[in-house]
């Protein structure tokens, strides 16, 4: 079948070593406050620029998971990192200072696994040692580059979401302890027609019920298998639309399933459909995911970022917005004592 | 084509599934803030006709606009506007103040890329349409005003 070449499968199991996230004051009062480990008390972080403080959160994050995983960053071979912003210049910025071989990616919000795809072929190919991979959006300089000045007084819409201000960063290696990546799944770019660039989450579902199907079809697996899985941002409304397409084909999400985007503010920020953006997915899965398999409440997780792959440019030509999804499993590695 | 199918019915259901906005919540809130503006330009115009008797009803109107604006530019300043219109929706969007913040909203935002190709290119990128479609109807109008 042509889809098996889709799943790759690690047989020399790469490590996740390091990890470390990092998010601004209103992510820090959401729901997974006390996983995060650095909250921001000043989105601007100190820069005079909403652009200059996402680099900084990136870089800020970048290394001190290369810290946590006991490392400097001269034992780091590859730097995998993408952003939002046009020609994902926070990742290439961030590279520029720490002076590591680096591969950009843009995979949206579906970064994270796009570069953990990559970091455990790297690894796992015996090409490399350690890599180093993360990605991070913020608020405002996603609101300037994809929507509205930050001051406009309008309404926004019911089904929007609210690009979070965060970054994760993992370390992964071939040596060390750590939860271990077995296989993953490279998704398809799907494209369901939807054109409102306010509904991301369904624009996204299909592609993420694509690769989650691939992954269970070509890893002989079900959904009651995994003790978590995780899809990135598709918010409360993608995801509930991501149930029902899944229970279409015959697969059951209701049990096990969770959405970082969904997951990560609380009802009372009013943030409509929850959060989104590349460091939505990224700090959730670098915080609370690892954590809770290093303590065990998880054994099996499925991560699954998605992301929405348009531009101001294509949506205001009238074009539909294509969706992407990669999926990681992860499997706990009892021996990591500590998660931070 | 089958995908073409699959798509129209995958947009219908999500059509179906969209969150609707409470009407009547809004609308009061809209009518309620936009009256109260309405309410203060009024009271503005009378404040200067009742202290400079001799002023015409044009000239007091000119400058309850002019303090509508900057009162909304300010307003969008410290940052309180958007929270303001993000309650009232159209209620601080349809008078003179959602168009005051149209334009100070961007200017503030671009300043960072400079005074000319972030502040004076950008300014009126949200309120832009606007100006064009204002100015393209009044000569419109002006050509029909000439022949009646």
């Amino acid at each position: 079948m042509q889809n098996n070449r889709s799943t790759l499968f690690f047989k020399n199991k790469p490590m996740i070593i390091g990890n470390y996230s990092t998010v601004g004051s209103k992510e820090g009062h959401g729901n997974f406050s006390k996983y995060f480990h650095c909250v921001l008390d000043d989105d601007k972080f100190g820069e005079k620029t909403f652009e200059k403080a996402e680099r900084k959160i990136l870089e800020h994050t970048l290394n001190h998971a290369v810290k946590g995983a006991n490392l400097t960053m001269d034992d780091i071979n590859v730097l995998v990192c993408g952003d939002l912003l046009n020609q994902i210049i926070s990742s290439t910025f961030a590279a520029r200072k720490f002076g590591v071989p680096y591969l950009g990616l843009y995979g949206a919000c579906s970064t994270m696994t796009e570069g953990l795809t990559l970091s455990a072929m790297l690894v796992d190919g015996k090409y490399v040692k350690n890599v180093l991979c993360g990605t991070g959006t913020h608020f405002s300089s996603a609101e300037r580059q994809y929507r509205n000045p930050l001051e406009l007084g309008n309404q926004r819409p019911q089904t929007s979401q609210w690009t979070i201000t965060g970054a994760g960063a993992s370390v992964i290696s071939s040596e060390g302890v750590g939860h271990y990546i077995v296989s993953a799944t490279i998704g398809k770019v799907v494209d369901y027609d939807v054109k409102d660039v306010n509904n991301m989450g369904a624009a996204m579902a299909p592609a993420a019920m694509d690769t989650l199907i691939t992954h269970f079809k070509n890893t002989n697996t079900k959904p009651e298998d995994y003790d978590l899985i995780l899809t990135g941002d598709l918010g409360k409304l993608g995801s509930e639309i991501l149930i029902d397409l899944m229970e279409n084909k015959g697969y059951n999400l209701r049990e096990n399933y969770c959405d970082c985007g969904h997951m990560v503010y609380s009802d009372t920020q009013k943030t409509h459909q929850g959060g989104s953006g590349a460091g939505c997915s990224a700090s959730v899965f670098n915080s609370y995911v690892l954590a809770k398999l290093t303590d065990g409440s998880y054994k099996r997780v499925l991560f699954c970022a998605t992301g929405a792959l348009l531009s101001t440019l294509s949506s205001q030509q009238g074009d539909s917005i294509p969706g992407i999804c990669h999926a990681v499993e992860i499997i706990r590695n009892e021996k990591v004592k500590k998660w931070r | 084509m089958d995908n073409k199918e699959r798509n129209l019915r995958y947009n219908k259901y999500v059509e179906s599934k969209v969150p609707k906005t409470k009407e009547f919540p809004t609308l009061i809130y809209a009518f309620v803030v936009g009256g109260v503006i309405c309410m203060l330009g009024q009271g503005i115009t009378d404040l200067f006709l009742y202290i400079w008797p001799t002023m015409s009803l044009d000239e007091a109107n000119a400058w309850m606009l002019i303090i509508l604006i900057v009162l909304a530019s300010f307003l969008t300043a410290i940052g309180v506007f958007d929270m303001i219109g993000a309650f009232a929706g159209a209620g601080t969007i349809v008078p003179i103040t959602g168009f005051s913040n149209s334009i100070t909203s961007p200017a503030m935002e671009f300043k960072k890329e400079g005074i000319i190709f972030g502040l004076c290119v950008k300014m009126f990128s949200v309120a832009g349409p606007v100006i064009v479609n204002g100015v393209a109807i009044s000569v419109i109008i002006g050509i029909i005003y000439l022949f009646i």
